[in-house]
């Protein structure tokens, strides 16, 4: 139960090694031996969200995905979008399209990928993307507007 | 009042305007300060071995192969800690006859629901001390368990507490007027239902989280806490774990979500703070999802009687009901699990004009989680039970149901009044909310286009609720009954040498806003720009004495504490200026961080103000004092509570067939006073508004007769998502409450309050033509067939 395993990923553009328990996912790694918190646990086993981030390109749950899974890989959190989520954090910020902000960095994360996979200003077709993203706070049409904002240019 | 009242007019008065948060910038580059995210030198982590059956007598308890596993640090049973904490008993004084039986952190003898925490293993990380707790053993002799609400007060029930002779934690009746001779009317239609209201509870995306470091070098503990109320919580670890008040700090920064969840004492979270004065260390506790929904308080679970008796004009002749509400088997501390209860009996109906009325309630105890107050309390039971039976009651008289509301609802002018529960009712607007939500929503258009529909088959339903919300409770609310609950708050403000502000205030903010606002209000009483003010909030050690964020209150009571030291700053920084200048102070003002004359001309900055004060004394007169700091406490008085309203309606789409049902629409007019920001009150009523969707249809914590939770997972229990959420409109009536000069109430409560009934009544609307009727929440596909009778 405690065997360890060696791995190398790049982290927001940064290469990290470290010997990580072989069952611990990639969310604890990050956020526990690499401290960035940014990436949140809300249920563990895949539905709320929270953890969601890019691993070699595609949107991951990061509680349903192993740290060794991620030897080799680049991994992009919310602290490492930089510019690439600018117009959407604007816009999230003029919609308060958050409140308690827990959800925030995976919602972000769904957003982003919906928004850079070319998705249209479609509100049905925004919250069935968003749909795996759970929000207890605002009554996510916030945030569906503030996608909309930002697919129709909006937002700077 | 007395007080500027002029503020609001002023041009660089931030107050209603839609202002963006601060703290979002924050929360969207991830730097959001969760108590998880904490990791502090030689921290450990807690996990606990918990009941696995709903009651039990624990006959012993084998830690030998846990304590082997390395990295077990400590591990701790209910009798280990019983010498450390005293036990605590959820009651209060003013609500005669409530009882409840002492608890402790960790159950002692006997486990009484499924999740109590047993044992504590304290280890080098969360998944060594599970590894441990998995190999501890507890024996325990099963005991019948009384887990159903209604069949747990027979005779032959199990006793939970067997001192108690009886499930029966408290009973309450309120009566006015003759309910039974205007039941007996020979004139009167009568509709008589019973209601069903489904056990949920919070899902707040971050769960119950603490991180507890004690100093033995100076008997400090500070627990980093996500919850709502901070000096709550320190009175509650100094009493219970035996340390000077003083000693104890409690820090809450981002908390991921509370609802009401966040303001109990959980037996973990005690046992946490122990087991760190006991090894004199950071003790980390985070409450995984299962855990969650084990432990976190539960909500609603009544089942509900009710009568009402309508005249041929529409006039509500009388209103009766009984309720019963299951609780678990203690009554949570320090707030008590009676409180929903009691608020059902005040609240129902209280929206109309009534002369007769009586309600009961019965609090019982069963092999449960705990239950108590979550967002709302008891609003949507009450809501539901008046507007439902009033809907149905108008339909048996051949009465509109907007019409039937205006025959009864309050007048806007009859205020101050007395509800017939005997609430003080002051400064509402159900007419006027009703009449905008009519135009708002376009309500006759809709009756023709759903007639229409009817004809094609598709099944289309409105619904309406009228309904009054608490909030700024009183010290009438909690203090009078001996809780250590602050009613009051109080705001600090200092000027900063550089020329900006600082507020330090005891509300608390979990996401509402509440530092926004209050910056806001600072910021334009005060005359500096929003982007010069800093506000700490959720620190025992450095913010004023106060309650909290709970009963939506922020607002109102910690908005009004945050004005009134503005104005008193405001005039200490004039005083001295007038000294400075060699003006009189009523001859100048302060606007956009200049200290100006009256038309506007800037005299000096408060910057070269502040520097001269702290750090050029000898400038001064000798009789002034270098002061520039003031703060002011504010509490409601002569009322329980500063009552609002609101007005709701949904449109539903059923499908016979599957006994789905789409919501189309809801749309949502709230009076919750003065509006601050009305872009954070908006997104917070839709947010309610989702959680009580979440209540009508979705959400409900399922229990086998033998007292097993069997959804407790995320994939189980289902919770609003995005894609079956509708866009929701919402207007506002604003009528200020006389008892503050800011005029807010709160808003928080509103839309999972309202929300239920009017989704119950849109869905009722839908079946109508189909000789069907549903009086259970959550409305499940399966509940809407049964109700068709095609399952």
């Amino acid at each position: 139960m405690t065997d360890t395993q060696t791995i190398s990923v790049t982290v927001n553009g940064e290469t990290a090694s470290a010997a990580v328990p072989v069952r611990q996912n990639l969310v604890d790694f990050l956020r526990n031996t690499l401290g960035l918190t940014g990436s949140h646990v809300g249920c563990e086993h895949g539905v709320c969200g929270a953890c969601t981030l890019e691993v070699d390109g595609a949107m991951v749950r990061g509680c349903l995905m192993l740290a060794v899974q991620a030897d080799g890989a680049k991994v992009t959190t919310i602290e490492g979008y930089g510019d690439r989520a600018a117009a959407l954090r604007a816009a999230f910020i003029d919609r308060n399209a958050l409140q308690c902000g827990y959800c925030t960095p995976g919602m972000l994360a769904s957003a982003l990928e919906y928004v850079e996979g070319g998705g249209g200003a479609d509100r049905a077709a925004i919250r069935e993307h968003l749909s795996g993203n759970y929000c207890r706070c605002t009554g996510y049409q916030s945030i569906v507007d503030a996608v909309c904002d930002v697919i129709e240019g909006e937002s700077s | 009042m007395s007080g500027p009242l002029t503020i609001f007019d002023k041009p660089n008065s931030l107050i209603g305007k839609p202002v963006d948060r601060p703290d979002a910038k924050r929360l969207l580059q991830g730097r959001g300060k969760f108590v998880d995210d904490i990791q502090l030198p030689r921290m450990v982590h807690a996990a606990f071995v918990r009941a696995p059956v709903a009651h039990g007598r624990i006959v012993s308890i084998d830690l030998d192969e846990a304590r082997a596993v390395p990295g077990v640090i400590a591990i701790y049973t209910g009798a280990d800690l019983a010498d450390h904490v005293e036990p605590y008993v959820g009651v209060l004084s003013h609500m005669v006859g409530l009882r409840s039986a002492p608890q402790m952190p960790l159950a002692i003898d006997t486990v009484r629901w499924t999740g109590e925490p047993v044992v504590m293993v304290v280890a080098s990380s969360r998944a060594v001390a599970e590894d441990a707790a998995a190999l501890v053993f507890v024996d325990i002799e099963d005991l019948p368990p009384a887990t159903d609400m209604e069949r747990a007060l027979e005779p032959d029930a199990p006793v939970i507490h067997p001192d108690f002779g009886n499930n029966l934690a408290w009973e309450r009746t309120v009566e006015a007027g003759d309910p039974d001779a205007a039941f007996a009317r020979d004139d009167v239609s009568v509709v008589e239902r019973t209601f069903r209201f489904g056990r949920h509870t919070g899902v707040t995306l971050e769960t119950r989280a603490s991180v507890v470091d004690y100093d033995p070098s100076e008997d400090t503990l500070t627990c980093h806490y996500s919850g709502q109320a901070p000096h709550m919580m320190q009175f509650i670890f100094a009493k219970h774990l035996g340390l000077p008040e003083e000693n104890v700090r409690v820090i809450s920064n981002d908390v991921g979500g509370s609802f009401g969840i966040k303001i109990h004492t959980y037996g973990d979270e005690i046992a946490t703070a122990a087991a760190a004065k006991l090894l004199q260390r950071p003790v980390k506790f985070v409450a995984d999802r299962l855990e969650s929904f084990l432990t976190d308080i539960h909500a609603r679970d009544h089942v509900v009687h009710g009568r009402i008796a309508v005249t041929p004009e529409g006039e509500i002749a009388a209103l009766a009901f009984d309720d019963i509400t299951g609780i678990g088997p203690y009554s949570m501390y320090p707030r008590t699990s009676a409180i929903e209860a009691n608020q059902i009996l005040n609240l129902t109906g209280a929206p109309y004009a009534l002369e007769n009325y009586r309600a009961n309630a019965k609090v019982v105890f069963q092999n449960k989680n705990l239950m108590c107050q979550y967002r709302a309390v008891g609003h949507p039971i009450a809501m539901a039970v008046a507007d439902g039976l009033l809907e149905e009651a108008a339909h048996k008289i051949g009465m509109d149901v907007v019409e039937i509301r205006r025959r009864n609802l309050v007048k806007d002018d009859a205020y101050p009044c007395t509800s017939a529960t005997g609430m003080k009712l002051d400064d509402l607007s159900h007419h006027k909310t009703l009449d905008k939500l009519i135009e708002t929503m376009d309500y006759d258009a809709k009756r023709a286009e759903h007639a229409a529909l009817r004809a094609e088959g598709i099944h289309r339903g409105l619904g309406l609720v009228s309904m009054i919300e608490v909030t700024n409770p009183s010290p009438m609310f909690y203090g009078i009954g001996g809780a250590p609950i602050a009613s009051q708050d109080g705001s600090t403000i200092r000027l900063e040498a550089g020329g900006a502000i600082h507020v330090s205030s005891s509300v608390t903010e979990q996401g509402q806003g509440t530092n926004t606002i209050l910056a806001q209000i600072a910021a334009g009483v005060f005359g500096v720009a929003m982007d010069r003010v800093k506000v700490t909030t959720g620190d025992t050690k450095t913010t004023p004495y106060g309650g909290g964020t709970w009963a939506s209150r922020g607002a109102g009571i910690g908005g009004e504490a945050t004005l009134q030291a503005a104005h008193a700053l405001k005039e200490q920084v004039l005083d001295i200026a007038g000294v400075i200048l060699q003006a009189k102070p009523e001859a100048l003002d302060i606007v956009e961080g200049h200290v100006t004359d009256k038309d506007g001309t800037q005299r000096m900055s408060l910057s070269d103000l502040a520097r001269t004060v702290y750090y050029r004394g000898n400038e001064l007169p000798s009789d002034m004092t270098p002061e520039l700091v003031a703060t002011r406490h504010y509490r409601v008085t002569d009322f329980p509570f500063v009552f609002t309203n609101a007005a709701m309606a949904a449109e539903v789409e059923l499908d016979p067939d599957t006994g789905f049902v789409k919501i189309l629409n809801f749309w949502a007019v709230e009076d919750c006073g003065r509006v601050i920001n009305p872009k954070l009150v908006d997104e917070q009523i839709r947010g309610g508004v989702i959680q009580g969707i979440g209540g009508a249809f979705y959400e409900e914590c399922i229990y086998s007769e033998d007292g097993q939770f069997e959804n407790a997972t995320m994939a189980d229990y289902l919770v609003p998502m995005a894609f079956e959420m509708p866009d929701i409109t919402i207007a506002h009536v604003e009528t200020p409450t006389k008892t503050s000069v800011l005029g807010a109430k709160g808003a928080g409560e509103a839309g999972t309050g309202g929300a239920p009934a009017a989704l119950l009544n849109a869905v009722n609307d839908a079946l109508r033509p189909l000789d069907a009727q549903i009086h259970q929440m959550p409305m499940t596909p399966e509940r809407i067939l049964k109700a068709l009778g095609t399952v």
